[in-house]
């Protein structure tokens, strides 16, 4: 396995009253997509969230890059080279495609091959350049809010459940659009309740219970660990399917 | 596809035609409306950099008020001074009166603002009601400050001699101050317009009134933008206050919390946070207010209010509303 491009140590995170993350310990190999699975009220959202210092981690370690991002605000950790696709997919709707895109990209203008790959995996980002966003379908504001995180080359992609909600052939899409990006090098975090995509991408996983991670290894040892799976996450894959 | 939503700017139209035909006369209804052009657009100096204040970041500064009185009074001031210029029969002698009071009222209101940001509003950022409080104390207290260094009088601010009386064209008179008044109003729009619109501040602006949080994500610091902001609504306030000033020639120390209720009522008619949304608000608050003050003086009053409560029927979320997350 490659060496952890992010790793997590004993993570607190508390919102109002709430203890969340209660001791999150979660490596990220750099190079690989991580899929984060658990069932809903898990704390995958929010150790997404704690990462970029959006919430902040009450204690523990957060190391990105050899670096301790804990105590740093978000545009400091985001200033590292981390992207983030939150599940509302944080669209700007009032700005037209190429007013998202290049906000995006925060290093100059938006680069020419960049702008190549997005319009070849997500065509309606080029045929919508000057729409607003916000008259998108559901599927394209997905592709405008992956496009807008790889607008310019960065370490680590944090991804909240992006095919929620979409139509069969739009996940097919972006399943091949995150293998193509899979083949930059890009590190990816991503939470995933389509165990479909989350099995066809992942190399390796971590499983998420009560604000702990229960489980961390390779996709391929959980995929093929029928008996695993269903104690880790209720189900098989193979029902997901 | 059109990105304008025209139907608030219908409306704008119906407002005029229905004016005119219950007016009846063409050259009173021209007054009328340039009048209410000048009102809506020097409101909208004075509201537009309070509605960003709280799209940005969710800031209900009650002292806004406070930059335009102090702009009126440094305006005042400054005029005093340079009564020699302004005196003058040449238009650039006046010019060298009106720049100069207008341009001090701007730094000295930008300042107070940039003092008001760090001191006042930043230990209170997400929690309104102490907002409310402290902004509203804070402005008590500034108000008084002001009287005791300018004094409880009435303040005069008299226009320089090239904007007085009125051209008279036909059986029009067409006030040359709120001439002036329209102009400057139109073209601070008009740069505004370019600001939000073609440069990269402005995009931000515009995405951090719409999702804050996420513009952080994408590694902004918005809270530097937003004391940006901050200090450039409360020039543009001093501008207002300063225009505003020369507009009523008399005023005292309450002439920006007096204005503050009309500018509450275009920010939410306008939609909050929406600098387009504030202008078209201002400009039908500032013709509604000079119509049904000649039409029916009695309701006059009241009429602003009426105004809010239709739109608000029609559009719960104000003209032209943003898609805040």
């Amino acid at each position: 396995m490659a060496d952890a491009l992010l790793r997590l140590e004993g993570v607190h995170t508390h919102i109002g009253h709430y203890h969340i993350l209660q001791g999150v310990d979660l490596a990220v190999p750099a190079g690989e997509l991580t899929m984060l699975l658990g069932r809903n009220g898990a704390g995958k959202t929010t150790t997404l969230r704690t990462i970029l210092g959006l919430w902040r981690a009450s204690s523990g370690s957060v190391r990105f890059d050899g670096r301790d991002v804990a105590r740093l605000d978000t545009p400091a950790i985001a200033s590292l080279g981390i992207a983030y696709v939150p599940e509302a997919m944080g669209i700007f709707a009032g700005l037209t495609v190429r007013e998202n895109l290049l906000l995006a990209a925060r290093n100059g203008p938006l680069r020419e091959e960049r702008l190549e790959w997005i319009f070849r995996f997500f065509p309606p980002m080029k045929k919508f350049w000057e729409l607003p966003a916000g008259n998108l379908s559901g599927g394209q504001k997905q592709m405008l809010a992956i496009s807008r995180a790889v607008a310019e080359p960065r370490k680590l992609i944090l991804i909240d459940e992006p095919t929620k909600g979409l139509a069969p052939a739009i996940i097919n899409n972006l399943i091949e659009a995150f293998a193509e990006l899979k083949k930059t090098g890009t590190t990816l975090l991503m939470v995933e309740q389509n165990f479909h995509a989350a099995r066809s991408l992942g190399d390796s996983v971590a499983v998420m219970e009560a604000g702990r991670i229960v489980h961390a290894g390779r996709m391929a040892d959980l995929a093929a660990d029928e008996a695993l799976q269903t104690r880790l996450l209720g189900l098989s894959l193979e029902a997901h399917q | 596809m059109s990105r304008i939503d025209w139907k608030p700017l219908l409306l704008a139209l119906v407002v005029l035609l229905g004016a005119l035909l219950l007016v009846q006369n063409p050259s009173t209804w021209l007054t009328l409306t340039i009048a209410g052009l000048a009102m809506g657009l020097l409101i909208f100096l004075m509201a537009s950099g309070l509605t960003l204040v709280f799209g940005l970041m969710d800031v209900m500064n009650f002292a806004h008020g406070l930059f335009i009185t102090t702009g009126a009074y440094v305006a005042a001031s400054v005029m005093r001074r340079l009564a020699g210029p302004a005196e003058a029969e040449s238009l650039l002698a006046n010019l060298g009166a009106v720049v100069p009071a207008v341009l001090a009222a701007m730094a000295v209101a930008g300042l107070l603002g940039f003092f008001f940001e760090r001191v006042i509003v930043r230990p209170v950022y997400g929690q309104h009601l102490k907002q409310i409080l402290i902004t509203t104390g804070g402005m008590i207290v500034a108000e008084q400050l002001i009287v005791a260094f300018w004094g409880p009088e009435q303040m005069a601010l008299e226009r320089p001699r090239a904007l007085r009386g009125a051209f008279i064209v036909g059986e029009m008179a067409l006030e040359k101050y709120r001439l002036a008044a329209v102009v400057v109003g139109l073209a601070v729009f008009a740069a505004m317009l370019v600001l939000l619109n073609r440069t990269r501040i402005g995009l931000l602006i515009r995405a951090g009134v719409e999702n804050r949080e996420m513009v952080e994500a994408m590694g902004y610091r918005i809270r530097r933008l937003f004391v940006a902001v901050f200090v450039a609504g409360s020039a543009l306030a001093g501008l207002g206050g300063a225009l505003w000033g020369m507009y009523e020639r008399n005023f005292t120390v309450q002439v920006g919390a007096h204005m503050m209720v009309l500018i509450f009522i275009v920010i939410i008619i306008g939609g909050l946070g929406s600098v387009g949304g504030c202008f078209a608000a201002s400009l039908l608050v500032g013709l509604v207010a000079n119509y049904v003050g000649y039409l029916s003086p009695k309701i006059a009053l009241g009429s602003n209010i009426l105004l809010m409560v239709l739109v608000l029927l029609w559009r719960p979320q104000g003209l032209y509303p943003v898609g805040r997350q």
